[in-house]
């Protein structure tokens, strides 16, 4: 399952380019993910002198109920999976912003103490790219997600979803990604183009080929 | 005895005169020894202070030598906040292949939390036939494996050869976001088989249970082949700043995948695209476009003996020493220059040389006294090779911050000094 190649000399002092380097690391057969005697194979194969053969588990995992995972589930898929019910506009926003995020992220969102969260349009290909959410991010999910999961700094996981759809609308509309009036639900969220989204290189599916 | 006697003293006037009391403690131990008639004067002035008494307790956990006290962790936090960031480790005042745990490198994004490990719990559910929780005792249970391996910061090194001109500064503080350690736990691919995989599962979700929620989408093929939950470093439980109670380690991956404090864990078909999988940890290109998921932590080396701040007293015999590894496979060979890459030869590598681990190398090097550029290559057994700063900044450019691996060069001087140098 899992192949690794043994060269053990490397073909001379040759450098390759850098951006293709990391190919050789191979991907296990999914079928692998399905059987645990294939599984223990992989896990030996990718150490051959430090593995160690793998009996099977004890079982021990409890159930969890369906509302429990809900409880416990804050993640959300860039087709918009996993966003909560709830809506919220920048004007709604605003309010929210000034007294929650303003003291790092200053006025509009243009940096005090941390990141810069607006602006820098068409910074990227340049020699001092600024990476904000309106130039770079590829996915306005992620804000909603990120937002809720980790603001505010001091107190994380304390907004409503309704406060933190009007600061995820706040940051779009401060980047002229929607208009300050325009209501952000899972919906309308999960529709919207971010500036950036074509230009990302997915790495790791090239890793895949062989 | 060891202990300074002048810590004790409290200045009395300015310009450093201590209090008379510091004479009459020597005195007093000078009498004692004397007058128990165990030993000459004489004696007693060639030999350490350590031999004349018994030394200190016996102790339930160890401390280090306070003369190594000076050996610290860089620590350096976003504005405002004392724990969104990251602490170095001092390369250059290490040896051998392990890193000890408490110099072990930090990189957290809402600081360390403080988790009771019976309240604390692995959630594995999405697309999987059953959706289970493990509690730390039951996790304790499960078949472990050990396995020494080394974790980098994707943004590790990126300050020693990104910037315009060279920044100087300690091995440390410009490579020391790698460590490496003996990882015990428990294959993270026992438990997704006691859960059932979904056969259109392709991604796992991993989240971490700090006020970040730090959350990354790992390959599914990567979590059954080698990811382990890990639960010991080094022999001992975790360290709170390495994720305890429990964490996730993906061998050779870029180190914030590892995700610390692990509490759950979601199967899914395609990646979440996280704030930290896309906007944070992606490599910008000179084009503007940024590549998405580079997951191994490709081959580098760096000379941590003679590096800057350890001063070459002379012209002499020296050893270089210096760390190797890579995210693809064992390494394979270092070689070594003192010409400024003019020639170089084959360095000794301490084994044993394990698979994404890190290597030690040494070599022998007389210093005649003249200034000097040293610098180490690494190859790893896929044949890859460590860059010079030149080719990877004309493949990569220079604003790619993550996954720096270029050739680092000393340069010594007349004096015995190090710096950072581009050669």
């Amino acid at each position: 399952m899992s192949r690794r190649e043994h060269a053990t000399e490397p073909q001379g002092w040759v450098y390759a380019s850098p951006s293709s380097r990391g190919i050789r690391n191979r991907r296990a057969s999914l079928v692998a993910a399905i059987g645990m005697a294939l599984a223990i194979g992989a896990a030996a194969g990718a150490n051959p002198d430090q593995a160690t053969e793998l009996p099977e588990g004890p079982d021990l995992g409890v159930e969890a109920a369906p509302e429990e995972v809900a409880e416990w589930d804050i993640s959300i898929q860039p087709n918009g999976e996993g966003l909560p019910p709830g809506s919220g506009t920048a004007v709604g926003g605003a309010g929210l912003y000034a007294l929650h995020c303003l003291s790092c992220q200053g006025a509009e969102g243009k940096g005090q103490l941390n990141d810069v969260l607006a602006g820098g349009h068409g910074t990227l290909d340049g020699p001092a790219p600024r990476k904000t959410v309106g130039s770079f991010w590829p996915y306005a999910t992620t804000v909603f997600d990120y937002i809720r999961r980790t603001m505010p700094y001091q107190q994380p996981q304390s907004l409503s979803d309704e406060q933190v759809y009007a600061l995820t609308a706040y940051l779009l509309f401060l980047n002229g990604i929607i208009g300050e009036n325009d209501v952000m639900d899972a919906r309308a969220l999960s529709a919207v183009q971010m500036p950036n989204r074509d230009h990302f290189i997915l790495a790791y599916p090239l890793f895949e080929d062989d | 005895m060891p202990k300074r006697i002048t810590q004790d003293i409290e200045p009395v006037a300015g310009n450093g005169l201590l209090h008379r009391r510091l004479f009459l403690k020597r005195g007093a131990a000078a009498l004692g020894a004397g007058s128990l008639g165990l030993m000459t004067a004489a004696r007693a002035k060639e030999l350490p202070l350590w031999m004349q008494a018994p030394g200190r307790a016996l102790s339930g956990y160890g401390s280090r030598s306070r003369f190594e006290g000076h050996v610290q962790r860089r620590p350096l936090s976003a504005k405002g906040t004392d724990g969104a960031g990251g602490s170095w480790t001092p390369l250059e005042s290490l040896e051998g292949m392990i890193t000890p745990n408490p110099l072990h490198f930090e990189r957290h994004h809402s600081g360390i939390p403080a988790i009771d490990p019976h309240r604390h719990r692995l959630l594995i559910h999405g697309m999987v036939e059953r959706e289970l929780f493990f509690d730390m005792d039951s996790l304790l249970r499960y078949p472990m494996v050990s396995r020494t391996q080394f974790i980098e910061c994707s943004g590790n090194s990126y300050l020693a050869g990104l910037p315009a001109e060279p920044v100087n500064a300690t091995c440390g503080a410009l490579h020391g976001l790698v460590a490496c350690s003996e990882w015990t736990g428990v294959p993270l691919s026992v438990l997704l088989d006691e859960a059932g995989v979904d056969p259109g599962a392709a991604w796992i979700l991993a989240e971490g249970a700090d006020a970040a929620a730090v959350s990354r989408s790992v390959p599914l093929a990567k979590a059954m082949d080698d990811a382990l939950l890990a639960i010991y470093q080094n022999g001992e439980r975790l360290r709170p700043d390495n994720g305890y109670p429990l964490r996730l380690f993906l061998p050779g991956y870029e180190g914030n995948m590892s995700v610390k404090w692990l509490r759950r864990i979601k199967l899914t078909a395609t990646p979440a695209m996280t704030r930290d999988e896309t906007a944070k940890y992606s490599d910008l290109m000179p084009d503007g476009r940024a590549l998405l998921f580079t997951f191994p932590m490709e081959v580098k080396s760096v000379i941590t003996s003679p590096s800057p701040g350890l001063e070459l007293a002379g012209p002499g015999l020296y050893q270089i020493s210096g760390m190797a590894w890579s995210g693809l496979g064992r390494i394979a060979r270092v070689q070594v220059s003192a010409d400024r890459g003019a020639t170089w030869a084959e360095a000794a590598l301490s084994g044993p040389v394990l698979d994404k681990a890190v290597t030690r190398f040494r070599m022998a090097w007389r210093w005649d006294g003249s200034p000097s550029v040293i610098m180490s290559r690494a190859a790893d057994e896929t044949g890859a090779v460590q860059p010079p700063r030149e080719a990877l900044i004309a493949a990569k450019g220079r604003k790619f911050t993550y996954h720096y691996n270029g050739i680092q060069a000393w340069r010594i001087g007349s004096d015995g000094q190090a710096g950072n140098v581009y050669a």
